[in-house]
């Protein structure tokens, strides 16, 4: 079924379809229309679960924490501050081993108040042991959303999936949302092996002494290794299911974006066969207006890829190197900013290409943009990729784009 | 691909008929994107909504600075803000007003038509005489002047997703078809 939905919808839909049990949530601009929806498809009986409205977002994941502990499948939503005021807790949910969704709608930190996107918000909680997720369409928002539980519940750690504020959130478009039944078939049950119940008592988060709690965080080292084969699995049933499926990793162009109608899945590596001078690395919405304005300087004649980095954690090493091998530069466009360091993906992507042979990696040249919710036009990308057209050596400091004389 | 620019007042729904417009636009097969001002909506300030219209996916995901259209739910707004800024030359003016196109005088290149849609969603009983809700109105003079959807597909959506007064809001909207200029 169609529908024409907002970013925030889709998240909505997404936990409704994936028939969550408990919602618990605090509003805040601009993800507070997710929770109005789950309000409204539980008022409507759409979705039976139980609605909790709390003082805050520290309590938010506390009620989601709680329930999840006692076997229930639950959601939330929060953005920017509300993330960081939960910060405890998502450490607690994580080391619990607790398969919470949560839809975090990017917002820029403040002071200077600001309701608007960048990445630093989900950003600073990448070492709390969740997974995250970053979406390009409000499309890829409901499905990341239903394959996030399958996940989640696989290997017994929260996932965090996110979207752009307004870009995503509160912008509307054709959504294809396949229901509970469908999503049934998809994702089966939540029936975790242990839970806490009162006919057989037990507790959880108990002291833990110097001789185990490494192996309590060893084991979610190879949960979160173990993480990366799942993710690919239910992406690719997730595509053979509902015919929609995003890759850990995605190049653009890709000769394979050619063969729609083929019905077998697209190769997991994702290699590009059209050669690239300079490859763009972005995520979230900007993704999508780099494919526009790729589309548009390939025509000029200029050999410039993309490369869409879809999961911060697990983060792709592998695919990663595999999906650059060959191209001379990686142009890296960071919604966000590391101070005192730079741009976080292209620390990351830095530290991923460490694992390529010396003389096979590529030029990694870093640019910031978009900040606070400052738009990126396809004009700010042709600028980045021309830019680092001309570079042949590494900028002692990452390049501010747009930024005001 | 069309870029379409909706300004209102808080209230007033031009936020909602941005979203209708979408759904008619979807129902005839197209590719669509419509959003609002990204900021902080007040009850009477003006609110601008945007739409994209394309036969292909829509890609691009940044704001709308150039409307091939601009569609005006409250006149006042005129007097208040450059309604035409980044208009492309060509493109078409619609007003909600009960003045004719010649009692706006904006500048060369640019078509203006009128149409009273408040006095016809008044008619309608939507809304009062000095709060009309004029969003499905207007969508009927959309679809007659901009010729960007059809009237069937704005009837349909607003069956579909107007959650009151259905009935009166999609005879508002063939009444300022029947009535708009082209």
């Amino acid at each position: 079924m169609h529908k024409i939905l907002t970013g925030n919808q889709a998240a909505a839909w997404g936990a409704m379809c994936a028939q969550a049990q408990v919602v618990s949530a605090y509003p805040i601009t601009p993800q507070t229309t997710i929770i109005e929806e789950l309000a409204d498809l539980v008022d409507k009986g759409m979705l039976k679960a139980e609605f909790i409205k709390v003082e805050s977002e520290h309590s938010a994941m506390a009620g989601c924490i709680g329930a999840q502990a006692a076997g229930a499948r639950t959601f939330t939503a929060t953005s920017a501050q509300g993330l960081a005021l939960m910060h405890e807790l998502l450490h607690w949910a994580a080391l619990g081993r607790l398969p919470i969704v949560m839809a975090d709608v990017n917002r820029a930190m403040a002071p200077g108040w600001s309701i608007w996107t960048d990445q630093n918000d989900s950003l600073a909680q990448r070492d709390t042991g969740w997974l995250q997720f970053y979406c390009e369409s409000n499309q890829e928002v409901l499905d990341t959303t239903i394959q996030a539980y399958r996940i989640a519940e696989q290997v017994d750690l929260p996932v965090m999936l996110i979207l752009d504020a307004f870009l995503l959130s509160h912008t509307s478009e054709a959504v294809d949302v396949p229901g509970q039944e469908a999503t049934a078939r998809y994702l089966p049950p939540y029936k975790p092996s242990i839970y806490l119940n009162t006919k057989e008592p037990h507790a959880f988060g108990g002291i833990v002494p110097q001789d185990i709690y490494m192996e309590f965080r060893y084991k979610m080292q190879v949960a979160m290794d173990e993480a990366l084969e799942i993710c690919q699995k239910a992406d690719e049933e997730y595509g053979a299911m509902f015919g929609r499926k995003y890759g850990l990793v995605d190049v653009y162009p890709n000769d394979d974006d050619d063969d729609d109608d083929d019905d077998k899945p697209k190769a997991q590596s994702q290699k590009p066969k059209a050669e690239f001078d300079v490859m763009l690395v972005t995520s979230g919405t900007v993704t999508s207006t780099a494919r526009y304005a790729i589309d548009r300087m390939r025509e000029q004649g200029l050999k410039v890829g993309l490369l869409k980095t879809r999961l911060l954690r697990p983060f792709p090493t592998q695919l990663l190197c595999e999906a650059v091998d060959g191209v001379p530069k990686l142009a890296v466009i960071d919604r966000n900013i590391c101070v005192g360091m730079g741009g976080i993906w292209a620390q990351e992507i830095k530290a991923a290409l460490y694992h390529q042979p010396y003389k096979q990696r590529p030029l990694v040249l870093e640019y910031i943009a978009g900040l606070g919710g400052r738009d990126i036009t396809p004009e700010i990308v042709e600028q980045i990729a021309l830019d680092a057209h001309k570079r042949d050596k590494a900028m002692d400091t990452p390049k501010w784009v747009g930024l005001k004389e | 691909m069309l870029e379409l620019r909706f300004h209102s007042r808080g209230g007033q729904g031009g936020v909602i008929a941005g979203k209708l417009l979408a759904v008619a636009v979807f129902k005839e097969g197209r590719f669509v994107q419509s959003f609002p001002t990204f900021g902080v909506e007040r009850r009477a300030a003006p609110v601008k909504a945007f739409v994209r219209i394309d036969d292909n996916p829509i890609r691009i995901r940044n704001q709308i600075y150039n409307p091939d259209h601009i569609i005006i739910l409250d006149s006042s707004l005129i007097l208040m803000e450059d309604v035409t800024q980044g208009l492309k030359s060509g493109g078409t003016i619609l007003i909600n007003t009960d003045k004719p196109p010649g009692a706006f005088p904006f500048a060369d290149g640019f078509k203006v038509v009128t149409i009273d849609a408040s006095a016809i969603a008044v008619k309608h009983g939507l809304g009062s005489v000095t709060q009309p809700i004029v969003n499905t109105a207007i969508l009927g003079a959309v679809a007659k002047a901009l010729r960007v959807v059809k009237i069937d597909s704005v009837v349909a959506a607003i069956e579909e997703e107007v959650p009151s007064k259905a009935a009166a809001n999609a005879a508002a909207a063939r009444e300022a078809f029947d009535t708009a200029g082209e």
